[in-house]
């Protein structure tokens, strides 16, 4: 496991494109493009102000950068740098903008969710969409970039139109039985839109691309609902994460409830894995085997080491008691994640900050535990392999895959917090973003196994 | 030795409790003898001190006074004046002693009334007193009683009460409770009605305002709002914009269905290969348990393919009421029959997946399923079958009640088998300790064992009780005797005595020696003669010891030094009688006897070889035995 050095980034942006070949980075108001490769500077752009947002178009060939205050989006195009294009909301203000799936419109959101500007780079063609409805997840597109579901409310009723993203003919528009829509996601096939309420009611709607309820779905009722929802890659499995510390993983076929994960404080699944991260400080004096193994395995003297151990169970993981009475109590599971081969999932209870929990989903069952010290900030599966990284805001890296977990110390100098990860798409390398550096963390095949404890 | 002593100690225990016995008997009269002296000596001091005590009321002198005051007094009792008078005059203190006597008389007579009334008076008045007593006792107690329980109905009622308001308050708590829910519920219900009314307002508003401001920037056709790019850029696919026409629509409409049929057909397509991959797991689970369910290879069935739909039909209606514990060959044709259906059903279900063919599918594994979980049942109680007649040794199978009972039935044979063999072999072992039981006996011990053997030693174990019962009587008898003859001996002693001392002055000591000598060797005759016995013979030890046995009995049954003169004199030492009463009697110490006897013998052979005296010593000793 090779460490890049560091680099500056500010607002921790920084995306590679979708091809893998480029690493962007914004540091105040330039845009930095690099070879993923030789992390040699490619381009170099200048923006008007300090950069909110940053996108690479679906062909990574154009990046937009979007500076919300100014309300303000700059494109900049890799072929030719000298090619500009900037796109001024006006007085109307912005407050989300994103590339379309082709990589030749932009479709911003004003302030107050007034309407969404399609903007097209072909035909310089300005498009309004009326009553884009201000939720969690209002707008998504399908996986093959054909369709976009957008929420919409008008008259105090839930709509979703459905339209071609080719060019932006509503295809599908209809009401939806919501209180309050929260968020609406396609399938990874892009055949069917789940839909769901917001936390005050648990419901779930299936929708058929062509505007037909296909299921509903509510596992209880007068308590606060879903968190999260996530697709298997294969969309055969919907994941619903909630308030009540559970997921329920509905099939995609008759859309039941196909089995329920429970996030318990005592873990007695004799089928699971409890691994803790054990932190310790380096001792001088009595430890210099230790630390010499802590040089052999490349890591800084100075900084606290930490290693998994393997509990014995039961186990009683940390919870910390949520404040109900407040909004959006921090309580209930708020992120899931797939792996790439829809063998495992990741999730995260909020009470519950430092543990992660790894179901295997051929057993629909308990797989392992990761309880960390400090509070999970992120985590992410390897696009290739079942390998799962999260950070904790510390200046380590853990990886977890079937065959264990290991901590990796990242040596950086100064000292990285790593505050989120990205993987590389080819599943090689991770970007792992502290709060005001970078740093490329290279992954060698078979190296993981190796680490394994 | 020690035998000797053992029985020394044992014999003793029961005959001494009748020499005991028969002591009481003779010193009764003595003790009674001693006693009178005592009590008339109490008595007189008594009636010395009486005549002293009316001495002082009556002297010489005042004798007339006395009798007309005792007179008077006797008067006033009830008695005839005259009753007591003087005899004469002449004779001062003289009294009529009839009438007198008559009076003192009469007066303890009265005196011995009142005093009996008195005790029983006293006695009556104590009981009346104690059960005054007890009685109040015991009301006393009542009372306490009745107050508790007062005071416990009393608290029983307080509670009660106390309850009752409870139940009154918590009712009335309930109702305010209900009250209060039904209007937090309403207050709810408003509240909401309320919220989602206003939401719903100011959603409006809020979309009216955005209405205005979408207004407002149409109107205003604000400047800013521009895109200022270099060149425009050709699409990703590089083809051109196309026209929005109802072609297009339609296209859109086209390619929306061709997904979504595509991603259906996929589906189906998934479905179908799981269908079939089910399926052949369901055709291999059916084949096996075909297989597990008949072992017994069967010709191809195709000549029986026109009537599968009959036997399947045949099948359904007959299996429910199958019994599990049919023939093993009706077993067979049903699984035969099963197995044709299951064939053909599995033969339709690949050629034509139709309904009919599911259904035939279905029903044919449920019955082949409820054939396993019969035969698994049947497997089940085999084996516990097995394992029950495993436990009584391969015998024939019987339900588990009936083992039981069996099992219970047996033991208490066993038991009562035990308790034959224990009473026999006791029996046994008397018999053959009995001397009357010789070879013959021991003959007959070593295969015994049997009822009839056991009965009939039961039976003679009887007679011998009886026997011993009379002997008992008889033994009676002789104490009598003995005690009479006790008194007679020793007048006899005495007389010899005298008659000796008269011997002794006239004969010389030689001859009066000489005589003694006899007499005593006549005494201990029994003792004497055994070390004569025993020195020549080793081999015959045990009979010596039983012979032993067989002296010191009788001897020591009699226990006393007198018996022996006693048997002599009455002539009643029969050898028969002894052996018989021996026999009876040596139940209870021969076993002892029997067991040390080995080493007895041996310690006595060492003291034979190792002193000459030893047999003096031994006489002595039993001398000593027969005495105690």
């Amino acid at each position: 496991m090779n460490f890049s050095e560091v680099f500056k980034q500010s607002n921790q942006l920084c995306r590679v494109s979708p091809d893998g070949k480029y690493l962007a980075t914004c540091v105040q108001y330039r845009l930095v493009v690099r070879d993923v490769n030789t992390l040699q500077i490619l381009h170099l752009y200048t923006c008007l102000d300090q950069i909110v947002h940053m996108e690479w178009s679906s062909d990574s060939l154009f990046i937009l950068c979007a500076m919300y205050k100014r309300g303000l989006v700059q494109v900049w195009s890799l072929e030719q740098p000298d090619w500009y294009c900037k796109i001024d909301e006006g007085s109307i203000g912005l407050v989300s903008s994103r590339w379309s799936p082709d990589g030749r419109h932009i479709l911003n959101t004003t302030e107050f969710h007034l309407r969404v500007t399609v903007w097209s780079l072909c035909t310089k063609a300005v498009s309004y969409i009326k009553y884009p409805k201000a939720c969690q997840k209002g707008i998504d597109f399908s996986r093959d970039g054909c369709y976009m579901a957008l929420a919409e409310r008008r008259d105090c009723r839930d709509y979703v139109s459905v339209f071609v993203c080719d060019d932006w003919h509503l295809l599908r528009h209809f009401e939806t039985e919501t209180q309050d829509l929260a968020g609406v996601e396609w399938s990874p096939n892009g055949c069917v839109l789940a839909v769901w309420d917001s936390c005050l009611e648990y419901k779930v709607l299936l929708y058929s691309l062509d505007g037909r309820l296909l299921s509903t779905f509510s596992a209880y009722e007068w308590s606060l609902g879903i968190k999260s929802l996530a697709w298997s890659p294969s969309s055969q499995f919907l994941a619903i994460g909630s308030y009540d510390e559970k997921v329920r993983i509905l099939n995609h076929i008759t859309w039941k409830k196909v089995t329920e994960f429970d996030h318990p404080a005592t873990i007695n699944n004799t089928k699971a894995v409890v691994y803790k991260e054990v932190e310790r400080k380096p001792v001088v004096g009595s430890a210099d085997l230790s630390i010499q193994q802590h040089i052999t395995m490349g890591s800084t003297l100075f900084n606290t080491q930490s290693k998994y151990e393997i509990c014995p169970l039961p186990v009683q993981v940390p919870v910390v008691k949520p404040d109900l009475d407040r909004a959006n109590p921090k309580v209930g599971v708020s992120s899931m994640a797939f792996s790439s081969d829809n063998r495992y999932l990741a999730t995260k209870n909020d009470s519950m900050a430092c543990v992660v929990w790894v179901w295997d989903m051929q057993r629909l069952g308990l797989l392992a535990v990761l309880e960390q010290t400090s509070a999970v900030r992120c985590f992410q599966w390897d696009p290739r392999r079942p390998r799962l990284a999260l950070c904790t805001g510390n200046a380590k890296l853990y990886l977890w895959s079937p065959a264990g977990c290991v901590s990796v110390q990242v040596p950086a100098e100064g000292g990285i917090q790593v505050q989120s990860l990205n993987w590389h798409c080819s599943g090689d390398s991770l970007i792992l973003l502290g709060k005001e550096q970078l740093c490329l963390c290279y992954l060698e095949i078979g190296e993981e196994e190796d680490e394994v404890k | 030795m020690e035998d000797w002593w053992t029985t020394a100690t044992i014999e003793p225990s029961i005959e001494n409790h009748e020499i005991s016995g028969i002591v009481r008997i003779t010193m009764s009269p003595s003790r009674h003898h001693n006693n009178l002296p005592t009590m008339h000596t109490s008595t007189m001091p008594l009636s010395k001190s009486s005549y002293n005590m009316l001495s002082a009321f009556c002297t010489e002198d005042n004798v007339p006074q006395c009798i007309s005051y005792i007179n008077q007094e006797m008067y006033s009792l009830g008695f005839s004046s005259a009753c007591i008078e003087a005899s004469s005059p002449e004779v001062s203190g003289g009294l009529n002693t009839v009438p007198a006597l008559n009076g003192i008389y009469e007066l303890l007579q009265m005196q011995r009334r009142s005093q009996r009334s008195l005790q029983e008076q006293e006695t009556e008045s104590l009981k009346s007193s104690s059960a005054l007593e007890h009685l109040q006792i015991t009301n006393s107690r009542l009372k306490d009683q009745l107050e508790l329980s007062k005071r416990e109905t009393s608290g029983l009622h307080e509670a009660e009460r106390q309850l009752q308001l409870k139940i009154k308050t918590l009712q009335n708590c309930l109702k305010t409770e209900k009250d209060e829910v039904q209007k937090l519920q309403s207050i709810i219900a408003s509240r909401a009605s309320q919220y989602s009314h206003d939401a719903k307002r100011k959603e409006r508003e809020s979309t009216k305002l955005k209405e205005r401001l979408n207004q407002l920037l149409m109107e205003k056709r604000d400047k800013k709002l521009v895109i200022d790019v270099l060149n425009y850029l050709g699409r990703a696919d590089g083809k051109r914009r196309q026209w929005k026409t109802g072609k297009l629509e339609a296209r859109h409409e086209g390619e929306m269905y061709k997904s979504l049929l595509s991603d259906y057909e996929g589906r189906h397509r998934a479905l179908m290969l799981e269908n079939v991959e089910l399926k052949k797991v369901l055709q291999q689970m059916k084949r096996e348990m075909v297989s597990i369910l008949s072992p017994s290879p069967r010709k191809p069935s195709s000549s029986f393919r026109g009537d599968h739909v009959e036997d399947s039909l045949e099948l359904s209606t007959r299996s429910p009421l199958r019994d599990n514990t049919a023939g093993s060959d009706r077993d067979k044709e049903v699984g035969d029959c099963s197995r044709d259906t299951l064939d053909q059903s599995c033969d339709h279900a690949r050629e034509q997946s139709c309904e009919h063919a599911r259904e035939q599918l279905t029903n044919s594994i449920r019955q082949q399923w409820r054939r396993l979980k019969s035969h698994m049942e049947r497997l089940d109680s085999q084996a516990s079958l097995v394992q029950q007649s495993q436990q009584r040794a391969g015998k024939e199978l019987v339900p588990r009640q009936i083992h039981e009972e069996e099992m219970e039935r047996m033991r208490l044979e066993v038991q009562q088998c035990k308790d034959f063999i224990q009473t026999q072999q006791q029996l046994l072992q008397q018999q053959l300790n009995s001397p009357c039981y010789d070879d013959e006996t021991a003959a007959l011990l070593n295969d015994c064992y049997t009822l009839e053997e056991k009965e009939r030693l039961k039976e003679e174990w009887r007679l011998f009780d009886e026997q011993r019962r009379n002997f008992e009587r008889e033994r009676e008898n002789f104490t009598e005797a003995a005690i009479c003859l006790g008194h007679e001996k020793k007048a006899f002693e005495e007389d010899r005595a005298s008659w000796l001392k008269n011997q002794f002055l006239n004969m010389t000591p030689f001859v009066d020696r000489k005589r003694h000598s006899a007499s005593e060797t006549q005494h201990a005759l029994s003792t004497s003669s055994e070390p004569e016995m025993r020195i020549p013979s080793t081999p015959a030890r045990l009979t010596k010891s039983r012979t032993y046995a067989a002296f010191s009995t009788p001897k020591a049954v009699v226990g006393m030094p007198s018996t022996a003169d006693l048997y002599r004199t009455l002539r009643l030492i029969p050898d028969s009688s002894s052996s018989s009463r021996g026999s009876s009697k040596r139940g209870s110490w021969q076993e002892s006897n029997t067991i040390h006897s080995r080493e007895d013998s041996r310690v006595r052979s060492r003291d034979r070889y190792g002193g000459g005296d030893c047999c003096s010593i031994f006489s002595l000793g039993s001398e000593e035995n027969s005495l105690t």
